[in-house]
């Protein structure tokens, strides 16, 4: 069994009298251990699918197994409880909380499944080691760089074991080289720790980290290509 | 679930980062907590004030005081016509059932000197009883005895005030003092009674024999006539009864027709001042209730700024529910945080309240009494405000979309 399976995904935003179709029949499984980037210019639906992957967004129609689970059954405080469990993000933007610094914002996911705070400081130091931010645990995000913060929220996406990193172009705002330093992090993941990382980005060059290659338009699947190690 | 610690420290952050916003937030809780306190003190300060002066008057007391003459069609008022004799009196006491015990009183001003010292004050006659009635108890010494009483014997009790004043750190009993230039003996200290309810001070009196005072020091157009009677009944709930039956009485023995008015007047002194302490609470309740309405409003303050937050920290809130903050964890997050407000707030007006009672109990006459009770309701009553007007904010943030949270700019 995958660790997800679509079937027949669609998602239809109303507009008052206009309906978007921004997923139109997705189906498609990823495996335990996959390294997968979703590429297609704006529009294509790429970051509705990421909304529905990461269990922020319900599919209009269709059905959505992660791990077993039916995900279009549960209420928003059972998807909040996978989100929590089951999904590790990383933003474009960081998403980290201002005023708070790193190993609180590591903390963050430790906060809602009611470890010790014991529990989650040794959690969270083990987190920051492991994405080389050892010695910065008490900076705040505006303290360090952006590759540093990038490295923070992956931390954060850590910390809870979670099966699945969700990567919403995490090098957007990144130069080339903490682009590719990241990009070697999450490769690093995905080998070691046997992580499935889905990774969205319209960068070819950041694709080429990537195992599996999706192409999406106007909210398909047009080319779903495996690359031969 | 997130647990309770640290939800706190997560509030008492958020509040820190704005700390002018959250001092002027807490301002408006500040100053209704301490309003209420300030008022409820003031008010159970006037309260206990009288409570006390019922308690040092004596229990269940009545007074009979002779009746109104009627001289040319204008009422000359009660006490004006000596219509009570001593056996009206006697008559009370042996006759009204509801009644434990009865003291004629007889009492004029005059000079008291002992040594080189001297002291004018209230020199009251009246029967051995007198001290029982008012419920009032030796410190040394002795009470007189009827034997004195009965042939008006120079003996005198001394109240506290002039003990002090005549005799300084001295014992006073066994030792003679004059009034009216008449040796008395003191046999006796009355125990320190305060002041009374008009503000007069009790303990400045002397007491000797009914019959010393009346024969000795000030004289009576005839013999047995009482200025008023004190009355004790068995007990609270017989002081009606009592009036009744002095009145029957007293009617019977003064001859008084069914159409004709009473020539004396019987007066329930605890029941005038339990109606006057009865105004005086709802009057703090009027003012607790007046000054908590500045309470409400800075509840609004509160529910007001909240809102705010709610909608500056809508990223916070979209990534904490990406991270997996469930409904509840999001309202529990901003209630608390409206109760962190409001308590803190609370306290800090408590303090203020109990600070401005003491300025105002130092700086003015009234007596101020902060109660255990009103820093509870003080305290209470903020932490409510903190759950009610911080409920609605907390509500909207928990309903906010996740994706649409995280967008926000």
């Amino acid at each position: 069994m995958s660790l997800i399976k679509f079937e027949d995904l669609v998602k239809i935003y109303s507009l008052g009298e206009v309906s978007l179709k921004a997923l139109d029949g997705i189906s498609l499984e990823i495996d335990n251990g996959e390294f997968l980037a979703i590429m297609g210019p704006s529009g294509s639906g790429k970051s509705t699918f990421m909304n529905i992957v990461g269990c922020l967004d319900k599919p209009t129609s269709g059905s959505y197994y992660l791990d077993s689970i039916d995900v279009g059954t549960l209420n928003p405080d059972q998807l909040a409880e996978i989100r929590n469990k089951k999904i590790g993000f990383v933003f474009q933007g960081f998403n980290l909380l201002s005023r708070t610094s790193a190993i609180e914002n590591v903390e963050l996911p430790m906060l809602y499944n009611g470890l010790s705070a014991k529990q989650r400081r040794d959690r969270a130091l083990e987190a920051l080691k492991s994405v080389g931010l050892e010695g910065r645990e008490h900076h705040h995000p505006n303290q360090l760089s952006g590759g540093q913060q990038q490295r923070v929220a992956i931390a954060r996406a850590l910390v809870n074991n979670a099966p699945i990193i969700l990567a919403d172009e995490p090098t957007g705002n990144l130069d080339t080289r903490t682009s590719v330093e990241i990009m070697e992090l999450f490769v690093k993941l995905n080998r070691e720790a046997q992580i499935t990382v889905v990774l969205i980005t319209h960068e070819p060059d950041i694709a080429k980290f990537a195992r599996r290659v999706i192409h999406f338009r106007d909210g398909r699947i047009i080319s779903d290509e495996v690359k031969s190690q | 679930m997130i647990n309770i610690e640290s939800a706190v420290k997560i509030s008492f952050r958020a509040l820190r980062v704005n700390k002018m916003r959250s001092a002027l937030t807490m301002l408006g809780i500040i100053i209704g907590v301490m309003a209420v306190i300030a008022m409820l003190a003031v008010g159970s300060g006037a309260r206990k004030a009288i409570g006390d002066s019922i308690a040092a008057m004596g229990s269940n007391l009545l007074i009979i005081l002779p009746g109104a003459t009627t001289a040319g069609g204008a009422h000359m008022g009660s006490g004006s016509a000596p219509t009570l004799t001593l056996m009206d009196t006697e008559a009370v006491q042996k006759e009204c059932p509801a009644v434990l015990d009865v003291a004629p009183m007889h009492s004029g001003v005059a000079q008291a000197v002992f040594g080189h010292q001297n002291w004018t004050t209230q020199i009251t006659g009246s029967t051995p009883d007198l001290l029982m009635v008012r419920d009032w108890k030796m410190q040394e010494g002795r009470n007189f005895t009827d034997q004195e009483a009965k042939t008006a014997a120079k003996v005198a009790l001394l109240g506290q005030t002039v003990v002090g004043n005549l005799f300084g750190d001295m014992d006073p009993v066994g030792q003679m003092i004059r009034i009216k230039d008449m040796p008395f003996l003191v046999i006796g200290v009355l125990e320190s009674k305060g002041q009374s309810m008009m503000g007069q001070d009790q303990d400045d009196a002397i007491i000797v024999p009914f019959h010393t005072a009346q024969k000795k020091l000030f004289g009576v157009p005839f013999p047995g006539l009482v200025r008023f009677t004190m009355v004790k009944a068995k007990s609270a709930e017989l002081l009606d009864q009592a009036e009744n039956q002095i009145t029957k009485l007293l009617r019977q023995r003064h001859h008084i027709g069914p159409k004709q008015d009473d020539d004396f007047t019987v007066r329930n002194l605890t029941q005038i001042m339990e109606t006057f302490q009865k105004a005086v609470s709802i009057m703090t309740i009027l003012l607790g209730a007046i000054a908590s309405i500045s309470l409400l409003v800075g509840g609004i303050g509160i529910m007001n700024i909240m809102l705010v937050s709610v909608t500056e920290r809508t990223r916070e809130i979209g990534i904490r529910m990406a991270v997996g903050a469930k409904i509840m964890d999001i309202r529990l997050q901003f209630i608390i945080e409206a109760m962190a407000l409001s308590i803190t707030g609370g306290a800090v007006g408590i303090i203020i309240g109990i600070v401005i009672s003491e300025l105002i109990a130092r700086f003015s006459a009234l007596p101020v009494l902060v109660s255990i009770w009103s820093i509870l309701l003080g305290f209470g009553f903020s932490a409510l405000v903190g759950i009610f007007f911080g409920f609605y904010p907390a509500y909207k943030a928990s309903l906010l979309n996740p994706i649409d949270a995280l967008r926000y700019e």
